[in-house]
């Protein structure tokens, strides 16, 4: 008597596992990317000689033709229309220089260097981050402001197995800066509001205090550095990183150079 | 009396499927609006609360029905599926939340889980609510035109049913790439690269639907073939074919939108909305016409059909006395 029913029924029960089943599948597939990293290793504290330091400093070069950055639509959301600035934040910089380059000191440094007790900050404005590449020391504190007369929500995504976790947080016009940090070095973690789609910017975790932003001209400038022999990294948010062996001497200073673009160069990291 | 009531029911059950489909969206909401990065009020505020204030209307219209049916009718099936339906309107409520505070936990996956299970959930509750509807329509109580022949019973549960299972699968994998698209994706989180998405959720899908379309043909012409005077049946077989087209399109469009034109575009673009909302949109009512289908299938066999039948003369008994 109650066939039809038990047959839907049974039919939909079916369906239902097959759904269960894939889930699992799914999941499964995506355990692999869990993440343990044991605290780095502690190596003995050199503490630095203040009196030794030196400096590495240079350019990040472009090659080839800069594209015209891209235009974007706020009119989703009228308070940032009315600032009216309509290309995205991903800048290359004036002339050849390549700006927004992440550079720092990646290994040979052994030395023990605590986080700075000052913050740096990220400000939300015009419905655009400013800066658009901020560099921060593993434990450093992060001071979010949001100047704008709108919701802003901040919405860091760090690499599954940095480490670091995600959150989410939304700031009202008016509301107090927020106090983040992240603990472990990272480069290039991606910062999104969804509020305002286009909005994304990029903050790198450094484990160490050498490390520096280029400029709209491409320089950069690595300040009190001991001397030794290290690897310098500069890392690019869509065209990647690059490595180069420096060596400074005691008081000594370095220029170095990185060269970006040009054809075949394109891809993440 | 009996009548009234059922009509009654059948006006609100109708509202209901109506207000799903109007706001279509509304299961899927939060991942139609994925295509604008994340879930939740995306584009402003606007896109969350509406989709928030649309899904506690029709939370309170599915409290509403499941009490209607359970003071008015008798119907075993009828009231367990409206209670199935409370307890799932809940559980989609608990998913959608959980997946919006799933952005602060320790494991980053559990936000992928929870989106899309908010969706492919939202699609099945969809389904749910219009076979409250179908089941009591006018036309569920009517005696089929013509009945499908007894012998073929088995061949046509199977492939109907079939149909609704890939369909499902489908609806999965669908929504599995667009959350980790999305989320993860080139866009968002750049976790993991875009090459990678493709072949782990959307190749599959592709081939799952030429595996659907090729369950959908068989199917339906198995009924087509034996509907004889059965509108009905001939009616969601051919929707089922239109819809399919239709799909087969939208999903290539959904595709050049979201992978090849929108790599590096630094916001959803229209075309990019629209694209790939219509695929949803086309593909759950793809499931639901299929569900209906699978349903009708079973009401037209001859011995398969007895209680609603068997009930439906017994009110119109009840009524001409
Ligand atoms: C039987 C045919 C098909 C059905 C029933 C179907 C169903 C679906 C559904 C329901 C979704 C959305 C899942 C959700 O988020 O809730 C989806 C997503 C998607 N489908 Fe299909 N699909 C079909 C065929 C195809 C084909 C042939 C292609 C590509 C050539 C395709 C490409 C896509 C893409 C790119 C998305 C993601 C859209 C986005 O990123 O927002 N689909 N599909
Ligand atoms: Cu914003």
């Amino acid at each position: 008597m109650k066939h039809a029913n038990g047959r839907v029924m049974f039919s939909r029960m079916l369906a239902l596992m097959a759904l269960m089943a894939l889930a699992l599948l799914v999941s499964c597939s995506k355990n692999k990317g869990t993440n343990e990293e044991s605290n780095a290793a502690e190596t003995k504290a050199t503490p630095v000689d203040k009196s030794q330091v030196g400096t590495v400093e240079g350019t990040v070069n472009f090659t080839g033709t800069k594209p015209t950055p891209k235009k974007i639509d706020m009119s989703q959301d009228p308070v940032c229309a009315k600032k009216g600035e309509n290309t995205v934040e991903t800048v290359m910089g004036n002339a050849q220089g390549l700006q927004n380059v992440f550079v720092y000191v990646k290994d040979g440094f052994n030395g023990t260097a605590d986080a700075p007790t000052t913050s740096v900050t990220i400000d939300q404005e015009g419905c655009r981050y400013h800066p658009h590449v901020l560099g921060v020391m593993a434990g450093q504190t992060i001071q979010i402001k949001n100047d704008d007369n709108t919701t802003h929500n901040i919405h860091p995504t760090p690499a599954a197995d940095s480490g670091n976790r995600e959150w989410n947080e939304s700031q009202g016009p008016g509301a107090p800066p927020l106090e983040k940090s992240f603990g472990r070095p990272e480069v290039m973690l991606p910062v999104k509001c969804n509020q305002h789609p286009w909005m994304k910017m990029y903050i790198n975790v450094a484990k160490n205090p050498y490390f520096a932003v280029t400029d709209a001209d491409g320089k950069f400038n690595i300040k009190d550095l001991p001397p030794g022999d290290y690897t310098l990294a500069a890392v690019h948010e869509s065209m990647g990183e690059q490595t180069q062996k420096v060596h400074l001497d005691p008081k000594g200073a370095q220029t170095v150079t990185f060269t970006f673009g040009g054809a075949g160069s394109s891809g993440g990291k | 009396m009996f009548v009234v009531c059922a009509t009654f029911l059948l006006l609100i059950a109708g509202g209901l499927v109506t207000s799903n489909d109007a706001s279509l969206a509304v299961p899927d909401w939060p991942t139609s609006f994925g295509s604008f990065r994340m879930p939740r009020m995306v584009g402003g505020v606007l896109y969350e609360h509406g989709h928030r204030m649309i899904a506690a209307s029709i939370t309170v219209l599915v409290f509403a029905l499941a009490v209607w049916t359970w003071i008015s009718s008798r119907q075993r099936y009828l009231r367990i599926l409206t209670a199935l339906a409370v307890v799932g309107v809940i559980a989609q409520a608990v998913l959608g939340g959980l997946s919006v505070l799933s952005a602060n936990w320790a494991d980053p996956r559990w936000r992928l889980a929870l989106a899309s299970a908010h969706g492919v959930f939202g699609q099945i509750m969809f389904c749910l609510l219009a076979s409250v509807a179908l089941l009591t329509s006018a036309s569920w109580r009517a005696e089929p035109a013509s009945m499908l022949p007894a012998e073929d019973a088995g061949k046509l549960c199977l492939w109907t049913g079939l149909l609704v299972c890939m369909l499902l699968v489908q609806l999965a994998l669908g929504a599995a790439f667009r959350h980790v698209w999305t989320k993860w994706g080139p866009a968002a989180a750049e976790r993991i690269p875009a090459n990678r998405i493709v072949n782990m959720f959307l190749v599959p899908h592709i081939v799952n639907a030429i595996l659907a379309t090729a369950v959908l043909v068989v199917a339906t012409a198995m009924v087509m073939k034996r509907a004889g005077g059965n509108r009905n049946l001939r009616l969601s077989a051919i929707s089922l074919h239109v819809l399919l087209l239709a799909q087969l399109l939208l999903g290539m469009g959904a595709f050049l939108t979201r992978v090849v034109f929108h790599m590096d575009v630094p916001q959803p673009q229209s075309a990019l909305v629209f694209t790939t909302v219509a695929h949803q949109t086309v593909g759950a009512l793809m499931l639901l016409t299929a569900t209906v289908l699978a349903i009708q299938v079973r009401r037209a066999l001859p011995h398969r059909a007895t209680p609603a039948v068997k009930h439906a003369a017994g009110v119109q008994k009840a009524v001409t006395a």
